[in-house]
This record gives C-alpha cells, sequence and structure tokens, in this order.
C-alpha cells in the first residue's frame, strides 16, 4: 500500500486504466490488485453488511431450536443455523482479504456503527415463521445472491457461489415445512398464513429501497458489484413467488397483486418505506434485543478466545509446533497431515 | 504481527482442500485460530459441511510468498513469447496418424 501511494501521477492513472480495462472486460478483481479506494471501501461495507446479516440472521431461527416439533425439524433447523455461521465466516473471510480486520468488523456490528439486513428486526412468533423465513427471506436472498456469484470482487464472487448453493436446502425446507402444515389442521393453516401475512412486505424491503431512492445503485453497477437495480430484483422475486404461494394455498396480503398481460410482470401495491426506513435507523421491533443478544454473545465467548490463546502461547513456548517436526501425538486424528516441502505428496 | 491481544490475536490460516481422491488441493478461503490443530476443526466445520473434502490444508496466511498479482507484471513475461512451447506451434500435414 506504501509503494501504491508513493506512485507519481501518471501511475497511478495507469494503475486506474488497468482497473478499468479488468472490469470492462468482466474480469475479477483479485485481492492484492490495485483498486480504487472507493471500491475498496465500497466492497467492504457491502461484504460487512452481508456477513452481518448472516450472522444476526441466526437469531430469529435460533429461537426455535429448543421448541422444534420434531427431532427431524430440529436437526433441519440447526443445520440451517449452523449454515448461516458458516456464510458469516465465508463473508468476513473475504471481507479481510480487503483489509478489513475481523474482530473491528464485528466491533462496528455491536456498536451500532455498520448495518445488517432490516429483515431480521422482525420476530418469530410461531414455528411456521420457520418455514416462511425459509421460503421468502431466503427465496428473497437468493434472488439478491445469485447474481453476486459474478460480483467482480473475486473472494466475494466465490464466497456466494458457495452461500447460493447451500441456501437452496434453506429454501426448499422451508416450503416442505409450510407444505406439511398446509396439509396439516386448520390451526396450522392459519399459522401460515399468518406467518406469511407479516413476512411478505419485510421481504420485499430485502430489495433495499425503489430505484429512484438508491443513489449509490448506478456506480455499484459501473464497478461490477451489483448487477441489476433494487426494483428489477423485487420484481423477479414477486413474479417466482405469487405461483408458489399458489400452490401452497396462501393469499398474499396485497390486494393490488394481480398479472400484467401488457408487461409480463406482476403487478404489486408499493412497499411502506417508512417503515422500512424506521427499521434501518434502529426502530424494529427487535434491533435492541439482536445487537444486545449479539454482544452478550460476543462477552461470554472472550474467556474461550483468551484461554485458547494462552494455550497456542504456552504451546508455543514449550516449542510445540514451532517450526520442528511437530510431537507424534498430536496429529493421533488428523492422519493427513499437510506433507512438507520435499516430502512426496502420498495423501 | 502485532501483541497478541484477546480479539485479534488469533492468527489467520490459509484453507485447502482436496475434493476427492485424485484431485489437488484447492484454496477455499480464510479462517482465524489459535494453533493448527484447532484452525484444522474449525476448516472441518466451516468448509467440509456437506463432503466438500477428504482432505484439509491449513496454513498460516503469514508464512504464504506470493507472487505480485498484476498479470502484466513482468515476471511472467518470459512464457509470454515461448510460443514455440505449445503443440499448435508446429504445422503438420493432416495425414500423419496419432499424432
Amino acid at each position: 500500500m506504501v509503494a501504491m501511494a508513493a506512485l507519481p501521477e501518471d501511475g497511478a492513472g495507469e494503475l486506474q486504466d488497468h482497473f478499468d480495462q479488468t472490469i470492462g472486460h468482466g474480469r475479477r478483481i483479485e485481492p492484492r490488485d490495485w483498486m480504487p479506494d472507493a471500491y475498496r471501501a465500497s466492497m467492504i461495507r457491502q461484504i460487512a453488511q452481508h456477513a452481518h446479516s448472516e450472522i444476526i440472521g441466526m437469531q430469529p431461527e435460533g429461537n426455535w431450536i429448543t421448541r422444534a416439533p420434531s427431532l427431524r425439524r430440529k436437526a433441519i433447523l440447526i443445520a440451517k443455523v449452523q449454515d448461516e455461521a458458516g456464510h458469516g465466516m465465508y463473508l468476513y473471510s473475504a471481507a479481510e482479504t480487503l483489509g478489513a480486520d475481523r474482530a473491528d468488523l464485528t466491533a462496528k456490528l455491536i456498536g451500532g456503527r455498520q448495518k445488517y439486513s432490516s429483515i431480521f428486526n422482525y420476530p418469530t412468533l410461531t414455528y411456521a415463521d420457520v418455514g416462511v423465513i425459509g421460503w421468502l427471506v431466503d427465496g428473497a436472498a437468493i434472488c439478491n445472491q445469485v447474481p453476486l456469484c459474478r460480483s467482480s470482487y473475486g473472494p466475494y464472487g466465490r464466497a456466494m457461489v458457495r452461500i447460493c448453493k447451500e441456501e437452496s436446502f434453506h429454501q426448499r425446507q422451508g416450503y416442505e415445512l409450510l407444505l406439511t402444515m398446509m396439509h396439516g389442521s386448520a390451526a396450522q393453516r392459519a399459522m401460515v398464513q399468518d406467518a406469511t401475512d407479516r413476512f411478505w412486505w419485510p421481504s420485499l424491503m430485502m430489495f433495499g429501497p425503489p430505484d429512484d431512492q438508491s443513489p449509490n445503485t448506478a456506480q455499484s453497477m459501473a464497478w461490477g458489484i451489483k448487477r441489476h437495480t433494487n426494483d428489477e430484483l423485487r420484481q423477479r422475486f414477486v413474479d417466482m413467488t405469487v405461483p408458489q404461494a399458489e400452490k401452497l394455498g396462501v393469499t398474499l396480503p396485497d390486494p393490488e397483486l394481480s398479472w400484467n398481460a401488457g408487461r409480463g410482470h406482476y403487478d404489486f401495491g408499493s412497499v411502506d418505506w417508512d417503515e422500512f426506513m424506521a427499521v434501518v435507523k434502529g426502530n424494529g421491533p427487535c434491533n435492541a434485543q439482536r445487537i444486545a443478544r449479539r454482544r452478550e454473545a460476543d462477552d461470554e465467548g472472550a474467556w474461550v478466545r483468551e484461554a485458547a490463546a494462552a494455550h497456542a502461547a504456552k504451546r508455543g513456548a514449550r516449542g510445540v509446533r514451532g517450526g520442528g517436526e511437530p510431537p507424534r501425538e498430536q496429529g493421533g486424528s488428523g492422519g493427513d497431515r499437510p506433507p512438507g516441502p520435499t516430502r512426496k505428496d502420498a495423501a | 504481527m502485532e501483541e497478541p491481544q484477546v480479539r485479534s490475536g488469533w492468527p489467520l490460516y490459509e484453507v485447502f482442500l482436496r475434493g476427492k481422491r485424485g484431485l489437488n488441493h484447492v484454496h477455499v478461503g480464510s479462517l482465524h485460530a489459535a494453533d493448527p490443530q484447532m484452525a484444522l476443526r474449525h476448516a472441518r466445520d466451516l468448509y467440509t459441511r456437506r463432503n466438500e473434502g477428504v482432505s484439509i490444508w491449513v496454513v498460516p496466511a503469514a508464512d504464504i510468498t506470493a507472487s505480485s498479482p498484476d498479470e502484466k507484471d513482468p515476471f511472467f513475461a518470459p512464457s509470454g513469447d515461448k510460443v514455440y512451447r505449445h503443440p499448435t506451434f508446429y504445422q503438420l500435414p493432416d495425414d500423419i496418424p496419432h499424432m
């Protein structure tokens, strides 16, 4: 970075040209490439916000793990929440390739200085919410995320590929849960309808403000870190979801929802953007609770981090794994140790 | 590296996975861990939840020496002008069998 900053004016122009050409040819920017400061900052913000959303997103569903209706549903839900943690980790890993520090990002999250998706500030009131989150919230996330697999920033695009594969399980388990409930009692069907009513509009808000109120969209699209506008993605989601709702037998809570043959799309009512802004600004039903829980988890984990670091330091001081041959008892369970540079790759 | 703190004292490890026997290990991402054994366990939990790997390497990120990322870099120039290293450089009649 120091060397970059010291470059003469014309050198910087050349770097900018090379960056622009890479983007222009649809090629990827990789971690140690030169990039404009604004691109780096924008990428860090986007990835961090996404990572935080995955981590906070563990809470609404994690709420139901201890009260899952069967062992099967419990195992599925645990796996799903564990995936959300994994997605957060993939993304923090990508953010770190840009020079961000993971601990610093967590500090910014619990300090309220970085945001996460507004959807996770709504409560989960019944087990049907677990299904509706899988169907609608993860469905909307997939709509948002599939194009991001082609993000111009390599590590982000690669993380998104992994995430999208796993999100597909999330959406399907949610829809299957709802189908099961819809084949159950009248009370269960009512729960599904109620959950749909509560999550439909917040799901549409997940795509962000309308295009004419989204000042960063043009720059983000020019940089290849956003591939479609908010309104395009929202429309795509509505078009995908309406037939799924019909199959399920629930009513989407929007009287203006109707097929427009002329446009080849569904028309739908307008989102309550005042509510969206209120939730983004911290005044949603669960904002304070989500952050408090995240801070609590961070505090409760402090002694573990400290103990592990002390343990590693002690072993380091004793010369264990300190550059010589590692002691035999260490590899007992592993077996396939990375071979040293001179050893044949025999694995 | 900085003085080990509670927060950022865990070093960064890069993770490489062998998807199945017969394939090379491929870089999949990174994670933080207090020591290599922990890095290996975390890598298993993070990167192989769905049988994505049969073998894992973890390498302290600080120990990796890398070339300059810029593909225009003269570091790779020596291979740029040696077209005769490729089979397509050689013009042969079409009727030579098994070539």
